[in-house]
């Protein structure tokens, strides 16, 4: 299996203060990766920076994505590689709707035009395994959108974008337990239908149930302090994060 | 239309051509009794009008530059040529009109629009119309759609214009309106009798082609009762170095129970000072609607005002500016109650990037006898930079503790976040941009005619592609 996502060393700052302090982590094609640890370790920060957020500057170390050194470049870019990144909190934009916004991303992400028809034919699709109601799609994007509903529009965005990988940021977070089952469904339906790597930053452990997780990743103090296999989750789930903090 | 980011991108010399102008049909620049006389005469003034003009010249002469707004110290009154006489008379058949002429509008699509979605076209180059066409249809319902001055030697009208010509806005109302009396030339003439509802819109287009000239024409549309117009006018020049002003005048009369949509896509060169002044009354159950776009220009002043003085009149006001690189734009609009039950409300977005200078100002008047009347101002501004600057002056005047007032104004910058957000989907910095700027003013915009909103957004995504990187 060839590596798809390598981080060497990585260091990440925020404001000037340092947030990761080097960290390692590799994730090859089709693999599931989970990252846990405690508040405010920065487990989100490490999602942001991969994809390349402009909150955090990266001070040392590189990210290599399908062999491409994408440590300096733009979000943008990264996207067109096939990356995506699940916010924790997705922006409302007001006064462009989710169809057309997806739509241009679509075309944006695959270089290439595709008719209105189709596009809704792939939307339609993605919006019944998330059961998402057909009049979100001519809603403005995230515009007041529940919790849940924002959650369900960012999988319902990765659905339809097909990345090589998709990093999903607390995506389980706020959710009822009906939601929690959907938005695992349609986690699910991505890792079937393209066989797309997965790093799920979590507390939770239900949206994790339903999928096959080949290592976990603690991050404790802006490193990582443990790495395992899916056992790792259990034990989070019973002792949780104290074995890990100083 | 849902295509915002996905619009091609357009030449900004679709406005920039020009051809060049016979000197010999300048009159000559600066404005004193003798130019005033000499314009009256090339044009055939009745005897009235040519007393108006010197009158107005009188209280342009006493009155003072506004102190208030936009610095315009650069632009030099003695330098204006005020008039330019026309290449051929007005025309009604397009193929009559002069071909440079003819190829210019036709660059800006205006004969292509009327033949799509237009009842009427004027199209006006420099100081005078030079195509005038109206459907047949159209015109049997009575309607009158003319220039000016042809209106003024029609014995039907003639009487009609002396007693509406500059009686809302008049000489005395700003130095720049006493210009306008004194030396105005071309605009429209619109006459919708009782009872036409004119389903299709009219539609002027007003272009400045000569280099240091001035451009004012005058707007008079008087619509009887149970009546419905829409008016659409567009504006735009080529770039030249020398400062050019347009000082245009719009009067409109609204009847009783009647609808005036008047929509207006202001698009003039940078190097333009547009110092227009508009105002409507309002009769009983009457209603005015503003549509206003401001792209264009170096320095902006424009207020239109609606006075409702019928009971249950009512005013909306719907704008979007958009100040670039070296623009200062001080728009608003100014609403008067003066009546029991009237409304008015007024929605706006403004737009300032790349040091850029955007200042909507309100004014709303509730008289004491505006008793039952409501008001609402909502206006939101997006900086695109720290270096641009966005401010928002309201006033309220309210003589009756009987009337409802609410003003809601919010000023951000565009954010770090939301870039990142719609970047992380594929879009680069300027598309991400360009989104956001499109959704925030699509309230707006979406008021606006197709070809008007369409080209809003081509102007969006090509001032865009300026101010980054």
């Amino acid at each position: 299996m060839s590596e798809l996502l390598k981080i060497t060393g990585l260091r990440v700052s925020a404001e000037d203060k340092e947030i990761l302090h080097g960290v390692d982590l590799t994730i090859n094609e089709g693999e599931t990766h989970v990252i846990m640890g405690p508040n405010g370790a920065g487990k989100s920060t490490l999602g942001a920076a991969i994809m390349g957020s402009p909150e955090y500057a990266i001070t040392g170390g590189s990210i290599v994505f399908d062999d491409n050194d994408i440590t300096e470049e733009t979000p943008d870019k990264r996207a067109k590689h096939g990356i995506f990144l699940s916010f924790q909190n997705p922006i409302e934009i007001p006064g462009i709707t989710l169809s057309s916004f997806l739509r241009s991303a679509y075309e944006q992400i695959t270089g290439e035009r595709i008719k209105l028809f189709e596009f809704k034919k792939k939307l339609g699709a993605a919006m019944d395994i998330l059961q998402l109601d057909k009049s979100y799609a001519d809603r403005e994007l995230n515009v007041g959108f529940s919790g849940g509903e924002k959650k369900k529009a960012e999988i319902l965005q990765l659905l339809v974008l097909r990345p090589k990988l998709a990093i999903l940021d607390e995506t389980d977070s706020g959710l009822d337990v009906d939601a929690v089952k959907t938005v695992s469904a349609g986690i699910k339906a991505y890792k079937e239908q393209t066989g797309g790597s997965l790093l799920i930053i979590t507390h939770n452990t239900k949206i994790l149930e339903a999928l096959i997780v080949d290592k976990t990743h603690i991050i404790a103090d802006g490193k990582l302090a443990a790495e395992g296999g899916a056992e790792l989750i259990d034990e989070v789930a019973e002792h949780g994060f104290e074995n890990y903090t100083g | 239309m849902k295509e915002k980011t996905q619009v091609a991108d357009i030449n900004r010399s679709l406005y920039d051509f020009r051809y060049d102008e016979d000197e010999s049909s300048f009159l000559d620049s600066g404005i004193t009794p003798g130019i005033i006389r000499e314009i009256s005469a090339e044009k055939g003034d009745p005897e009235w009008m040519t007393e108006f003009r010197l009158h107005s010249l009188e209280i342009y002469n006493r009155l003072k530059m506004p102190d208030w707004g936009p610095d315009i110290s650069g632009l030099n009154m003695d330098n204006i040529v005020a008039y330019i006489r026309p290449k051929k008379g007005m025309q009604s058949d397009w193929n009559e009109v002069p071909d440079d002429i003819k190829e210019t509008f036709e660059k800006l699509g205006i004969p292509q629009a009327e033949r799509e979605s237009l009842a009427g076209v004027g199209a006006q180059y420099d100081s005078e119309l030079v195509y005038h066409n109206v459907r047949k249809e159209v015109a049997e319902s009575g309607v009158v759609y003319t220039d000016l001055e042809s209106a003024m030697h029609d014995e039907r009208y003639a009487e009609m214009i002396r007693s509406h010509f500059m009686k809302l806005v008049p000489p005395t109302d700003h130095k720049f309106a006493a210009l306008h009396g004194a030396v105005w030339s071309g605009g429209s003439f619109v006459y919708v009798p009782a009872g036409v509802k004119l389903e299709i819109p009219l539609q002027s287009y007003f272009r400045l082609n000569a280099k240091g000239a001035g451009q004012f024409e005058h707007t008079l549309i008087i619509v009887e009762d149970n009546a419905y117009l829409h008016f659409i006018e567009g504006c735009s020049a080529p770039k030249y170095y020398e400062a050019s002003l347009h000082a245009g005048c719009v009067e409109l009369y609204v009847g009783n129970n009647s609808t005036l949509r008047y929509s207006t896509i202001e698009n003039w060169s940078k190097n333009m000072y547009n110092l227009n002044t508009k105002r409507a009354t309002v009769g009983e159950g009457g209603k005015v609607e503003w549509v206003s776009g401001s792209f264009g220009s170096h320095v902006s002043y424009l207020y239109p005002m609606s006075i409702l003085n019928g009971r249950g009149a009512r005013a909306e006001f719907t704008g979007i500016t958009f100040a670039g690189e070296g623009q200062n734009l001080d728009t608003g609009a100014k609403i008067v109650h003066n009546a029991p039950e009237t409304s008015s409300y007024m929605n706006t977005r403004s737009i300032s990037k790349s040091g850029g200078i955007s200042t909507f100002r309100s004014a709303v008047t509730i008289n004491e006898n505006a008793v039952g009347s409501k008001s609402a101002v909502s206006c939101e501004s997006l900086m695109l930079d720290s270096i641009s600057r966005s401010d928002t002056i309201p006033s309220m005047v309210v003589k009756t503790d009987k009337a409802d007032v609410g003003h809601e104004a919010r000023i951000g910058r565009i954010s770090d976040e939301a870039v990142f957000y719609l970047m992380s989907r594929g879009l680069d910095e300027n598309a991400a941009k360009a989104l956001i700027v499109s959704g925030f003013a699509d309230n707006v915009s979406k008021e606006l005619p197709l070809e008007y909103a369409v080209e809003m957004n081509n102007l969006i995504n090509l001032e865009m592609k300026g101010s980054i990187g």
